[in-house]
């Protein structure tokens, strides 16, 4: 099956078996591999993406069912030289340590700031409930989404 | 200076990870790869009568289907565990080696029978669902308590009973004179649940053969490549090590679990060779709680023995440890640890410990972060504590009473281990002042107010780290930038940042300019990869001897530069300096030099590196203590975790950034294991019921308090930085730590005692019971 989409603002389209996922589609077909195959059936939150600004596991989502839509995936999010506030405040508190749940827990963040621009330590730990970290107990993870909030409502007041 | 030891630098790894630019094995795409799929026994116990792979073979896009019969037909060789420690070893060890597929019979569930290898993994998955297996169903026996009763079902026909092998050590005449002269002895059957790791990468394994150079490569996810290599080479495929390259890219977690080869790694190569293709393995969560190995899973008969003071003279610990159905090659390393830190922080005159490894029908054991340690911290922590309760006395002054006091260092255990260094009981002291343990009644008094039932428990422990040599390479390339060559292997653990730190100290070069290589047998000439929080003590301590190597090259080369002789050269901060004079030159200009093409007294050689071997003895020895605070709602057995502190002793700190979030997530695995998790086999047909994140539950970001973690360093005398290991010591004393807080607060209401997890469901139970 043909599926065209937009990824991180761009055009895209492949052809595809029906049973594939967004979150194969993404890996195989535009080697976005940011994304991460942790259990393939939604309970990890290591494949989740943007879908139309909502967070998704991507791996319960059929490459057929985002036809037309728009996806944001970690490459999108920033580039090397030029961080959104999230990764600043993860890098400045050392909040990931292997880097595997890292971009799924970013943009699950992602869609709670853009929701809440200012999240209490309690919404913070309930939007990031459904990432599964194995290596740092979310302590240093909690504290950037809250500093990384901080400094967007600075960025949004000094605008 | 703001990059050196001791700064909290932010990680260089960092950029690659925060963008999604990490780079692990299931990421990696190889020209014409294949895709591999392994069917699996579904039984605990059976007999393969036969195996047909006939329409398996014919499915579409099947390449190959590979048996048993093959793999001893192309004389692949077996798994076995090379880990059993002879000095504790009673008796002849029953290892039972193992080929990667399984031939005449499966003892466990998940025991790999055949691999497909397809043009595509649906392709392969739906050709092995075509294989028909007939299998003859024997009894099986999945839990070590159940081995520890009579007519049980034996895993390996045959034998007696199902004892691989037996570690002792102590004086059992000295316990049991102990125990003549008892005043009190506490005496309790001890439970570590079984447990897994559950990195977030499951593990990943491809294999490429290219024939013109008759040359494997194996990229794999692992924590020690160049350990797997060796054995890859010369115990299964038989190979010269230089015809096998194994590359360990990024790696999503490791914790012990990926610490050597698995089976997965030797079809991978082997498939590849017999194909002409690279061939792609990538675990299915599933696949990893059936087949990752698990840990843990021992039960402990205990007596500790005290005086009319209070004071222990004496421990008898006799333990059953589930060593699966398959030893794993490290299979030996937990009980031994288990065996050995069983004086903990204490001064026990006499201790006499025995511990039987069972065969079980279960996927095998192995390390997992703490790897016998928590196990050992856990029996310790829990005897003080009901001691504390039978004696009526208070649980921190039964401890202070008997830890061994910082004035006793060195100080010479009843078992192998002789302790350098170390103030627990300052240690204890400021987490006792910090958890405010002291004013708790009036916090249990608030909760119960509230309906809740709050307690309190504390943990002082101690374990064992850094063990074996290491090897580390600087070199200076001829810009001046530096690269580390490293024998260890960082898994998210921020060796890069913390490895650069060393050197720009060390050298004074710019922290920027160093670069880490790893994880790639063809770059690093040895290592034995990252495990048993050894990489700070043995890595770094080689990286100290290979930049003295350094300066004293430097100072040759900076004597000739500098029109000099070389002793009256004099190196600081990056700088070569002739002693006496405003003559000076930078490293980096030295380095430079040291490429010069022509004109270049030979005697100086070509470029200026160093090698460091460091060798830690019997390595050192992390502690802490953590007190545990928790809430318990009675209406719902829900445990809520409130407060935990930890003061911890890792020696030397190199980046306190970077080791806050070692112990925040030890910890958090502790705690895991005292509330959630628990792997669980049906009892008859030995199927794995816990496996899946819906069944078998970790932490979630909503479970956990913040941490309140701070260092109380004494620095080691047994490596030139004075460094302990650090990745292992929250999870040592995190599940003692929170059992104890969680029995607390049950005793407070007739519940004498619970076994973890402490999930809601079983503390609800109890609570009702003791209604």
């Amino acid at each position: 099956m043909d599926v065209k989409l937009t990824i991180n603002g761009e055009e895209k389209s492949a052809s595809v078996p029906p049973e594939t996922t967004l979150l194969r589609l993404l890996r195989e077909e535009f080697n976005l591999t940011g994304a991460k195959i942790g259990c393939d059936v939604g309970d990890c939150g290591a494949c989740t993406v943007i879908v139309d600004g909502i967070a998704t596991n991507s791996c319960l989502m059929l490459a057929g069912q985002v036809q037309g839509r728009s996806i944001e995936t970690i490459e999108g999010l920033a580039n090397m030289d030029d961080y959104h506030p999230l990764q600043k405040n993860f890098e400045d508190l050392g909040s990931l340590q292997c880097g595997f749940c890292g971009p799924g827990i970013i943009l699950s963040a992602k869609q709670l700031l853009d929701d809440n621009p200012d999240p209490n330590k309690e919404e913070i730990q309930d939007a990031l409930a459904g990432n599964l970290c194995r290596c740092t107990g979310y302590t240093k993870i909690v504290e950037a989404v809250a500093d990384a909030a901080r400094e967007m409502r600075g960025n949004r007041e000094a605008a | 200076m703001k990059f050196g030891i001791g700064q909290p630098v932010t990680r260089k790894e960092d950029p690659k990870f925060l963008t999604g630019r990490g780079r692990y094995v299931d990421d990696i795409e190889l020209p014409n790869m294949t895709h591999g799929y392994v069917l699996r026994s579904i039984h605990a116990n059976a007999i393969i009568n036969s195996i047909d792979v006939n329409s398996a073979k014919n499915s579409p896009g099947v390449i190959s289907v590979l048996t048993g019969e093959d793999y001893a037909a192309d004389e692949i060789g077996s798994i076995t565990c090379d880990s059993i420690n002879p000095m504790l070893s009673k008796g002849e060890p029953q290892l039972r080696p193992h080929p990667a597929l399984i031939k005449d019979a499966v003892k466990c569930v998940g025991a790999p029978v055949a691999f497909v290898v397809a043009e595509t993994l649906v392709q392969a998955k739906d050709a092995a669902e075509l294989i028909q297996i007939d299998y003859e169903i024997l009894p099986s026996v999945t839990s070590v308590l159940s081995v520890r009763e009579k007519d049980t079902p034996i895993v390996w026909e045959g034998t007696e009973n199902n004892i691989s092998f037996t570690f002792g050590i102590g004086n059992e005449g000295d316990v049991a004179e102990a125990m003549k002269n008892a005043r009190h002895i506490t005496k309790a059957t001890i439970v570590n649940n079984r447990i897994t790791t559950n990195s977030m990468e499951p593990r990943s394994s491809i294999g490429a053969y290219n024939k013109g150079e008759d040359k494997l490569t194996l990229y794999s996810s692992n924590q020690s490549p160049n350990r797997v290599r060796s054995e890859l080479a010369h115990t299964i495929l038989h190979i010269p090590e230089n015809k096998l390259q194994v590359i360990s890219p990024d790696v999503g977690g490791g914790f012990g679990m990926k610490g050597g080869f698995y089976g997965e790694d030797v079809l991978v190569l082997w498939a590849s060779r017999k194909l002409g293709r690279p061939v792609k393995w990538t675990s299915e969560r599933l696949e990893s709680f059936v087949t990752d190995s698990h840990a843990r899973d021992v039960v402990a008969d205990c007596e500790m023995v005290f005086d009319a003071d209070g004071k222990v003279t004496g421990l008898r610990v006799s333990a059953d440890y589930s060593v699966g159905a398959y030893v794993a090659p490290s299979g030996g390393i937990s009980p031994m640890f288990f065996t050995l830190l069983l004086s903990g922080v204490y001064a026990i005159p006499a201790i006499s410990v025995v511990t039987r490894c069972q065969f079980t029908n279960t996927i095998s054991t192995a390390p997992y972060r703490g790897a016998g340690r928590p196990e050992a911290a856990f029996v310790l922590e829990r005897l003080m504590d009901m001691a504390a309760q039978e004696l009526g006395t208070d649980p921190v002054e039964l401890r202070r009473k008997n830890m061994i006091k910082s004035d006793q260092m060195p100080y010479q255990t009843a078992l192998m281990h002789a302790y350098d260094s170390g103030e627990f009981e300052q240690i204890m002291d400021e987490a006792v002042e910090k958890s405010e343990w002291h004013s708790f009644q009036s916090r249990r008094e608030k909760s119960k107010i509230g309906g809740k039932i709050r307690g309190i428990g504390l943990a002082s422990y101690l374990e064992g780290a850094a063990p074996f040599n290491e090897r580390m390479e600087i070199r200076f390339d001829p810009g001046g930038d530096v690269t580390i060559v490293a024998g260890t292997h960082s898994h998210g653990q921020g060796h890069e940042t913390v490895y650069s730190q060393m050197v720009s100290e060390f050298l004074g070069v710019p922290f920027e300019s160093i670069r880490l290589i790893q994880g790639d047998t063809d770059k690093v000439a040895m290592g034995r990869g990252t495990v048993g929080s050894r990489s700070m003590t043995v890595g770094g301590s080689a990286l100290h001897l290979a930049a003295e190597e350094i300066i004293e090259k430097g100072k040759k080369i900076a004597g000739h530069l500098l029109e000099a002789g070389e002793t009256d050269i004099e190196f600081d901060s990056g700088v070569f300096s002739v002693a006496g004079t405003d003559k000076q030159i930078n490293i980096v200009e030295v380095a430079k030099s040291s490429y010069t093409l022509v004109m270049w007294p030979p005697h100086l050689g070509m470029g200026l590196e160093g090698i460091g071997t460091f060798n830690p003895g019997m390595g050192n020895f992390p502690n802490g203590c953590q007190i545990a605070e928790v809430e318990i709602d009675p209406e719902t057995g829900k445990v809520e975790l409130v407060n935990l502190v930890i003061v911890g002793d890792v020696g030397t700190v190199i980046n306190p950034l970077l080791l806050e979030g070692q112990i925040h997530g030890g910890i958090t695995q502790g705690v895991g294991q005292a509330t959630l998790e628990n792997i669980v086999y049906e009892g008859k047909s030995g199927q794995l019921l816990s496996a899946s994140f819906q069944d078998y539950t970790m932490p979630r970001a909503d479970d956990l308090p913040l941490y309140d973690v701070s260092s109380h360093p004494v620095p080691t005398t047994t490596n030139p930085l004075g460094v302990k290991g650090a990745g292992e010591t929250g999870t040592v004393g995190a599940p003692a730590a929170v059992l104890n807080a969680i029995v607390n607060a049950l005793s407070s209401v007739g519940v004498k005692d619970i076994e973890m997890p402490a999930t809601s469901e079983k503390v609800w139970q109890a609570l009702q019971n003791a209604a």
